[in-house]
């Protein structure tokens, strides 16, 4: 088998008219962490929500660990292994942070089919466990989500992905909304998966974060690839140069 | 793969509420049926003061009762559909649906009465089934999927009873249904209490410990809040949305079943005020209509206050015809006073780290 953990073929999603994704070839190796970096509507979100399955593609291929796979539902991809933060949280508002942290796969007192019964204190325990691992800070973890700062909220989704072994570490833009402090804790959260060997997507527009924590950069344009860059080959302003659409690299002429 | 399997410490059983909010003055109010037990003592005291313990001696009691177990069996599932963000009015028709479809078969077939409620019972999983699929598939709102289910199978019911029987209202003998069936689905318990009561009881039971102590309820929840989110969180959606409407649809057909075997007799024409009935009951029961919260004890608080509250003026000197108007301004109370109590629950902070 070889070292590849993903790879799409001409992946393609189109929202009726709209390209959002267009023939992208995308290939992610073992222990590696990649960033994916565009411009708002770029696709990178769409890319994500067609390998989780959240969404069914137009064309092309996924392979995981070389298999070709096709998930019907996000419970399939996570399932098979990849954990995902969503751009959009995908927390349950009315829940507490341990309901949410074990949410369809819950821990079980008794396990009979049927019949199983929750272990509420179990996954309580383990919830301040993986909040404590993780570094991040909830002031009470019997809150509901909806009480709970945007900046929070997004901790305990990052906590509830990196509870978990994964396969694959998929991450949508997981610093958007928090503070400094808190920024800190996730990049450490995402140097401990580095450690680990886990691989990891990570979806940013920041600059110095990019560079500090991954191995490579790919930069999605109008829902093509139009750069792939090894990071102690480029800087931050050539980054930028293909964003913006100022450079493209030869490989990827069509994108241009 | 994941942690599931890692040895949790042995732990004594506790309570959910504990388990959740501690035991702190704040956190009871933060239970949904918080004001649906409020709400069922005011209702209590009300009748207590204008009508004296006439009903809540035995035969007032059975005239209450009676009526909410044959509510309280549609309302619970009508409840975890709104909790789950939907609505299901189409057990208006499914409760003269299964009335029909005993009554047809074992009554004027003269077919064994199991074949009857197996059948009757089948419908209900079809209908249902048609119900969540339409759901699912379309994302058409739940109210008019289920309002067309709902006028469609009241035709069904209509036109087939009439092709097959030329009226509307069929006569379902105790000889036919027989004493078993009598005695399971059919019978008055002391002369007065239908059967159906241990029925819903049983039933509230089985619901309280799947919403409650395992782990789809908080899927339900989870739905609720936002459908989206919990899928993306691996929440199977759909299969349950399909598996709630399967519900509601048999148990309305249950009760229908239920009735006929009592009564010996089904009408096409029976249980569309189950459809307000059931929400009224889910609402005062402290239901939010927004769905992600709610609770299966406080749909149970909210059908006794609703059955209470129609029963309870045959014990008043007052004239029957303004039961509605209190059910109203009951509902109205209920909905402003489970809304503070959400508000009070929101803004409570427990110290408890
Ligand atoms: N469900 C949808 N229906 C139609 N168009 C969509 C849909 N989702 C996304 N799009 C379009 O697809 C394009 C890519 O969107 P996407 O969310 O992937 O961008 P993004 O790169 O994640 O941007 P951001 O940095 O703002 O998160 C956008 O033009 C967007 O309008
Ligand atoms: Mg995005």
């Amino acid at each position: 088998m070889s070292d590849i953990v993903l790879e799409t073929r001409d992946l393609t999603k189109h929202y009726g008219g709209v390209h959002a994704l267009e023939g992208v070839n995308f290939i992610l190796r073992k222990g590696e962490h990649v960033a994916i970096m565009g411009d708002n509507g770029a696709g990178k979100s769409t890319f994500v929500r067609q390998i989780t399955g959240v969404e069914q593609r137009t064309r092309g291929e996924i392979l995981f660990y070389g298999r070709p796979v096709n998930f019907a539902g996000p419970l399939e991809a996570r399932e098979a292994g990849i954990e995902t933060v969503f751009q959009t949280l995908a927390l349950a508002d009315h829940l507490d942070v341990a309901d949410n942290l074990f949410l369809g796969r819950e821990k079980l007192r008794l396990r009979l089919g049927p019949f199983s019964i929750l272990d509420y204190k179990g996954m309580r325990e383990a919830t301040l466990k993986a909040l404590q691992k993780t570094g991040v800070k909830i002031p009470n973890i019997h809150n509901t989500i909806e009480r709970m700062s945007g900046g929070q909220r997004q901790c305990v989704a990052i906590a509830r992905t990196a509870t978990f072994h994964s396969r694959l570490t998929i991450m949508d833009e997981p610093t958007a909304a928090l503070g400094v402090q808190e920024t800190a804790q996730v990049e450490n959260i995402i140097r401990n998966l580095k450690e680990q060997g886990e691989p990891l997507i990570l979806i940013s527009h920041n600059m110095r974060q990019v560079f500090d924590l991954v191995d490579r950069i790919v930069v999605f344009r109008r829902g093509r690839i139009c750069a792939n860059l090894r990071k102690e080959e480029t800087d931050g302003q050539e980054v930028v140069a293909y964003i913006t659409g100022a450079k493209t690299q030869p490989e990827y002429a069509d994108a241009a | 793969m994941t942690d599931r399997t890692a040895a949790s410490v042995p732990s004594h059983p506790m309570p959910r509420a504990q388990t959740r909010q501690g035991l702190s003055p704040g956190a009871h109010l933060r239970r949904p049926e918080a004001g649906a037990l409020l709400g069922l003592l005011a209702v209590i005291l009300f009748f207590l003061i204008f009508g004296g313990t006439g009903f809540l001696q035995p035969a007032g009691v059975a005239s209450w009762l009676n009526v909410a177990a044959n509510l309280g069996i549609v309302a619970i599932p009508v409840g975890l559909l709104m909790i789950a963000g939907e609505l299901d009015i189409s057990i208006g028709a499914m409760i003269p649906a299964g009335s029909m479809t005993v009554a047809i078969i074992a009554g004027h077939w003269d077919q064994s009465i199991w074949l009857g409620i197996a059948a009757a019972l089948a419908l209900g999983v079809v209908v249902g089934w048609i119900n969540g699929t339409l759901v699912n598939v379309t994302r058409v709102p739940s109210l008019i999927v289920t309002l067309g289910t709902l006028f469609a199978m009241q035709g069904v019911v209509l036109g087939l009873s009439v092709l097959f029987t030329g009226t509307v209202s069929v006569a379902l003998p105790p000889e036919e249904a027989g004493p078993m069936a009598k005695f399971l689905f059919g019978q008055f318990i002391g002369g007065t209490f239908q059967v159906i009561i241990v029925w819903w009881i049983a039933l509230t039971v089985l619901y309280v410990f799947y919403v409650h102590f395992s782990p789809l309820g908080n899927w339900i929840f989870a739905m609720g809040g936002d459908r989206e989110s919990a899928r993306n969180a691996g929440i199977p959606t759909q299969r349950l949305t399909l598996i709630l409407y399967i519900l509601s649809a048999t148990s309305a057909a249950f009760v229908g079943l239920c009735q006929a075997i009592l009564f010996n007799s089904a009408q096409v024409s029976a249980g569309m005020s189950y459809i307000f009935n059931a929400i009224i009951a889910v609402v005062v029961g402290g239901v939010l209509l927004t769905g992600g919260f709610g609770s299966v004890i406080g749909i149970v608080f909210g059908t006794l206050t609703f059955a209470i509250v129609n029963q309870g003026i045959y014990f008043t000197s007052f004239d029957r015809n303004w039961s509605s108007l209190i059910i109203g301004v009951m509902l109205l109370v209920a909905v402003l006073m489970n809304n503070t109590f959400r508000r009070m629950a929101l803004s409570y902070s427990p110290r408890k780290k």
